[in-house]
């Protein structure tokens, strides 16, 4: 049984079979985490008596025969935002690199009542705030398949760890990419659900009005997995939705004959990298071979994405952490790193008198414009599908002295987090020299996660780039 | 367009060092910059929209559950006194 390859089904089913004992399962993962984050960093603090302990207890449940729980024995980790209660939360940053949280957050809650496993907490761009892993305090991630190479960020550490079997599953937040962008360069799949499905209470706010928490997973099936566990309303949340979906894996393997799928002209431009451009044709031709209809979209204010984003998460990441005194918790706000600085005098600057009506009314006003170019489309089409990145994966260091050409990396994922609808990222091949993931995005209508994973299952199993790992 | 370092660092309560100013002002001016190209969009008559949902005054109950209890609370702050969270002086005497 190749760890690598794991994946919740089939532990599951290792469960079931009576192959492998939770506590087994737990132990391979730490010791596999022991050979190689030394190198690849993902983790900022590894759980490992609270997962022994987990698995032991679990492990009296299977003796019991009682695998009933959705994720039993499932092992996981967190980004370093999702509050673990009597476990340090850093945000990967210096500011709370002692901070011990009091609760958990909702997902973390209900993962662990799901029967789930916490292996530790995840290395990310320090506060969220990155496309590459690079602004994490604490040094950064690497991409498991090309060490000089970024996982990409902000959720960095969550990508990587999943990419090189060190956990099957893990937890991450996508305000303007931070999911989709890691997972389409480690050959991962990551979801980032509508805003407004899946608690964000317990969470360290980064942008109030753009966050999403999602996972990441080898498989979609997983991914699904995952979903019916996190989503639906916890009474903390007062932005979520009060309807709850039954099952996300209804219909998944149902197959996309007939499904109209809308390609945004402005996504795909010469701009792009030849190889991300190829291998999202050849994408759009297997979806065709599936049966798909394809239809040319356009979502004409593509272009003001980030200026938009630019604004509109700085002014709201100004506020967030003016929380950060160094009074109740944590150090004082010198420990702050550059980053972060930039982004909270960005958005003070925009948020105030004089500026304001200028720059966050106005940003809330093409927001409006940016939500109509979704709707529009959603009249002539089932979903989108779309690049993750304009170009592969970067070395590292090839951005950090460009804040500007670094914000620029999220210009084909921003205006997801805009109009807020969900967007699920699938492996869709590799570059060839050095040979590096590509990803694409399947975007849909708000709470249409049942869409994505049908349609994203129906790529998976066609193209079955999911099977590959990395050499580590 | 010059944006005033040391004026939004204190506005954010930041501390940026003399030799980061000027960097600090070239970075955030550039980026300013780029996002001024909203103005080439004419959005008179364009509502602004704050947050997608739709959602307004989500209430719950006027009720009180348990907490976190006064320990827990305190349990990370660097300085504490009489269980009470220590601050800087806000008012001086006269």
């Amino acid at each position: 049984m190749n760890i690598q390859q794991l994946t919740i089904e089939s532990i599951l089913e290792g469960y079931r079979n009576k192959d492998f004992s939770v506590t087994d399962v737990t132990k391979m993962y730490l010791d596999r985490i022991k050979q190689y984050d030394a190198t690849l960093h993902t983790f900022n603090t590894v759980t490992e008596e609270h997962a022994l302990h987990d698995a032991k207890r679990l492990d009296q449940m299977l003796t019991n025969g009682d695998i009933s729980l959705p994720l039993f024995g499932i092992p996981l980790a967190h980004k370093d935002i999702f509050v673990t209660k009597g476990i340090r939360t850093t945000a990967s940053s210096n500011v709370l690199d002692d901070y011990i949280p009091q609760y958990d957050g909702t997902v973390v809650s209900r993962l662990k009542n799901a029967g789930t496993v916490l292996l530790g907490k995840l290395n990310c761009d320090a506060w969220a705030h990155g496309s590459s892993g690079e602004n994490s305090d604490f040094g950064p991630a690497k991409n498991p398949w090309n060490t000089e190479y970024i996982p990409g960020g902000s959720s960095s550490g969550s990508a990587a760890s999943v990419a090189a079997g060190l956990t099957p599953v893990s937890s991450g937040t996508d305000t303007g990419g931070s999911i989709r962008l890691p997972a389409s360069f480690t050959n991962t799949v990551g979801l980032k659900p509508t805003y407004g499905l899946v608690s964000r209470y317990g969470v360290m706010a980064m942008a109030s009005s753009l966050d999403s928490i999602g996972h990441f997973t080898k498989t979609v099936t997983d991914s699904a997995l995952l979903l019916n566990v996190t989503a639906g309303p916890d009474g903390f949340d007062s932005t979520l939705r009060q309807e709850k979906e039954n099952d996300y894996l209804e219909n998944m393997k149902k197959g996309i004959k007939g499904i109209k799928l809308g390609i945004p002209k402005e996504y795909v431009s010469e701009g792009m990298e030849k190889e991300v451009k190829q291998k999202f044709e050849e994408a759009v031709k297997k979806f065709e071979k599936l049966g798909a209809e394809i239809v040319e979209v356009s979502l004409p204010h593509t272009d003001y994405g980030i200026a938009v984003y630019y604004i509109i998460q700085p002014s709201e990441v100004s506020s967030n952490l003016a929380r950060y005194d160094g009074i109740r918790f944590g150090n004082p706000r010198s420990s702050f790193g550059d980053e972060a600085k930039r982004r909270i005098m960005l958005g003070t600057f925009t948020l105030s008198s004089g500026y304001y009506d200028a720059y966050y009314k106005k940003a809330m006003q093409v927001r409006t414009l940016i939500i109509k170019d979704y709707t529009n489309t959603f009249e002539k089409v089932d979903a989108l599908i779309a690049p993750v990145s304009p170009t592969l994966p970067w070395k590292f260091g090839a951005k950090v002295d460009n804040p500007l050409a670094m914000y620029l990396s999220d210009a084909l994922t921003v205006t997801i987090n805009i109009a807020g609808i969900p967007s699920l990222s699938v492996p869709a091949g590799f570059s060839s020299n050095p040979k590096l993931p590509i990803g694409i995005q399947i975007m849909g209508p708000h709470f249409s996660e049942k869409k994505l994973f049908q349609i994203g299952y129906a790529f998976e199993q066609e193209t079955n780039y999911y099977m590959e790992v990395p050499e580590l | 367009m010059k944006i005033d370092v040391k004026h939004i660092a204190k506005l954010a309560n930041l501390s940026v060092k003399e030799d980061d100013i000027s960097r600090f002002e070239k970075q955030l001016s550039d980026i300013v910059g780029y996002i001024d190209k909203l103005n080439e969009l004419d959005t008179k008559d364009t509502p602004p929209t704050p947050q997608v949902t739709g959602l307004i005054n989500v209430f719950r109950p006027d009720e009180t559950a348990p907490s976190l209890t006064q320990e827990e609370s305190l349990s990370n702050a660097k300085k504490k006194h009489n269980g009470l969270f220590v601050v800087e002086q806000i008012l001086e005497e006269k």
